[in-house]
């Protein structure tokens, strides 16, 4: 197992932006404002090689803000980060991709009117088919197509997705097509993947086989990073966790340290949810959906000092 | 009541030159939207463009036929670039919007008073398809009765028609079955998706756009030639809504979608005029119900109502598999 000969991580100082021995990813100063909200403004954040990192945070923490910048399906305000040494600020979606980055989205991404096989097919990266002019000779590039085929056809058997080959994508159920955004992805052959929810909206049947394949990546010495709001799935997979709240990292550390940390449990449940009811001054019913959120400022705010 | 003609007519439309030129409308906007998902809604500009751009060079400017084809193809590429570079990154319905306006103002600078000592204003252009019709290797036209009776220039549009939209087709065959319109039809789906994977959507689109565009044009260049005249407002929205109904009849992004729908189409629309009309002459139908005038218009309706019902029974078209199109109500 490749993770046992990495760098290991115990040595990591467990606060926000600890340097890592070996990171595949660093981010610095990232700021990303939607209008007078500024949903991101992350200082400085490794992600290590080789493991599976988590992202969590409370609904609105800017973590999928946070992703869809890095992988360059938005725009940073300000901020630059590195991919394997390489700056990565501005770069378009499609470069990142190519580069070694790939990601999954929230909301599943299958190509429904596409079969499952030319879902798969379509990931592979540098086909000469892909340029007008080869597509209209198809001898340029038959032998590509049945080696990307058949390498489609063996992560189709390794998803368990072989059988449905030939059918349309929308079909699929909702778990096969987290499967199959995965296995695409794969196609890639990238460095680093990047699931956004793996786990949102799969039956539990279906979890603990997602679970076993995000680890497999690892085995093949892949890079995840993924956001989950799953805590049993965050700690059952995770080598190394990074707390959002309020856009900036709160905190990082092992899964259980992190889970223990009062500064997490502020961001998720509210600074003062110890407090008696009566202490809290009254306040309307939509101030107090935001208080948690408030609270989560303060501890964010103690770091900066 | 005289069979005869209405046999004659609605034969010549299956295969006649308005069938043609159709087919090529829609063969481009099924690149366009059946493939790409690309709104185009202004496909009469590609047209257009292409048949204006031939008539003003040898009519306005004296230039060999074959520059003028050159000028056609090379108006259609531009168009798609005016088009699509400003539009293609922003969502869907802003090139919708776009092409529409787009095809408005080129049809009206091609007619305006301004402009008239080049595009001839609101008559056109003729007397630019002299060297087509030189090229014409028939001698005599072609009558077999009661199916048709043509003469030698209708043939010879007619063969180089369907031979083009016999080469648009399978350049689309090959294209589609190949990496290059697995993408296409990928960001039909969804252009994020296949952003993720590494493809430069944006690029795709633009090549999509530009050869949906040429295709179309093809359709011009017969428009203009089999009537051996340009006029500014036979390019207008209706052409491109025609071509729409064609696309859909046929069954988008089905390569003999757009061929056959166009054939139906203009078959319906000729067959049920001649019908209504004979009808009223031999007083079949009363004139207080309706007058050989009206015929034209409620031919319309009646294949409205028949495409209402197309819609309903047979979403997919006549070529489309009705699996895949309801997985988009999913």
């Amino acid at each position: 197992m490749p993770a046992e000969t990495l760098p290991s991580l115990a040595d990591v100082p467990r606060e926000p932006g600890a340097k890592k021995p070996d990171a595949i990813l660093v981010a610095d100063g990232v700021v990303r404002r939607f209008g007078g909200l500024t949903a991101v403004n992350v200082n400085h954040v490794e992600i290590p090689r080789g493991r599976i990192t988590a992202l969590i945070g409370p609904n609105g923490a800017g973590k999928t803000t946070f992703f869809n910048l890095l992988t360059g399906f938005d725009k940073p305000d300000e901020g630059t980060w590195t991919f394997n040494g390489k700056t990565l600020g501005g770069v378009p979606a499609h470069k990142v991709a190519r580069l070694g980055m790939v990601r999954t989205f929230q909301l599943t991404k299958a190509l429904n009117r596409l079969t499952v096989m030319d879902n798969m097919l379509l990931g592979a990266t540098g086909q000469k088919g892909e340029n007008f002019f080869r597509a209209l000779i198809p001898a340029t590039w038959r032998a590509q197509e049945r080696e990307i085929t058949e390498r489609a056809e063996e992560l189709l058997v390794r998803f368990k997705l072989d059988a449905k080959r030939n059918d349309f994508a929308g079909s699929l159920s909702g778990g096969q097509r987290k499967l199959l955004e995965m296995a695409r992805a794969l196609m890639v052959r990238p460095d680093m993947v990047m699931l956004d929810e793996p786990m949102a909206g799969v039956n539990p049947a279906l979890t603990q086989s997602l679970l076993g394949h995000v680890k497999a990546l690892r085995e093949d010495g892949m890079t995840v990073l993924f956001v989950e709001h799953d805590m049993d799935m965050v700690r059952d997979i995770s080598d190394w966790v990074i707390v959002m709240g309020q856009g900036s990292v709160l905190a990082e550390g092992t899964p259980d340290e992190v889970m223990a940390d009062p500064r997490v449990i502020d961001a998720y449940l509210g600074a003062h949810h110890d407090d008696e009811p009566s202490e809290e001054p009254p306040a309307p019913v939509a101030a107090a959906a935001d208080a948690p959120e408030t609270a989560a400022e303060k501890p964010a705010g103690e770091e900066k000092a | 009541m005289d069979w005869n003609l209405i046999i004659q007519v609605s034969f010549e439309s299956i295969i006649g030159s308005t069938a043609i030129i159709y087919a090529l409308a829609a063969i481009g906007l099924n690149v366009h939207f059946g493939y790409t998902g690309l709104l185009n809604f202004g496909q009469s500009a590609f047209l257009g463009v292409a048949a204006y751009g031939l008539a003003m060079s040898v009519t306005t400017f004296g230039l060999p036929f074959w520059v003028g084809i050159g000028v056609g193809l090379l108006g259609a590429v531009v168009l798609a670039l005016l088009l699509g570079v400003p539009t293609l990154r922003l969502r869907a319905d802003y090139l919708a919007i776009v092409t529409i306006a787009a095809a408005e103002i080129i049809r009206l600078l091609f007619r305006s008073v301004s402009l008239s000592e080049w595009t001839g204003g609101s008559d056109g252009l003729q007397r630019f398809s002299d060297d087509f019709y030189a090229m014409n290797p028939y001698s005599q036209g072609i009558k077999i009765l009661p199916l048709i009776d043509m003469d030698s220039r209708d043939l010879w549009v007619l063969t180089v028609g369907w031979i083009l939209v016999a080469l648009a087709c399978l350049i689309v065959w090959l294209l589609m079955r190949s990496p290059w319109g697995r993408v296409l039809k990928a960001i039909r789906e969804d252009e994020d998706a296949v952003r993720s994977l590494g493809k430069n959507v944006f690029s795709y689109k633009i090549q999509a756009l530009i050869l949906g565009g040429v295709l179309g044009s093809l359709g011009g260049f017969m428009f203009a030639l089999s009537r051996a005249a340009v006029q500014p407002d036979t390019y207008g929205t209706e052409l491109t809504f025609f071509a729409y109904t064609i696309l859909i009849l046929g069954g988008a992004a089905r390569v003999f979608g757009p061929v056959v729908g166009a054939v139906i189409f203009w078959f319906l629309i000729v067959f049920i005029d001649a019908l209504l009309i004979e009808l009223i002459k031999v007083g079949a139908i009363p004139t207080a119900i309706m007058d050989p005038n009206q015929a034209g218009s409620v031919r319309y309706i009646l294949v409205g109502v028949g495409l209402m019902c197309l819609l309903i029974f047979r979403p997919q078209g006549i070529f489309g598999d009705k699996k895949e199109v309801m997985l988009d109500a999913r």
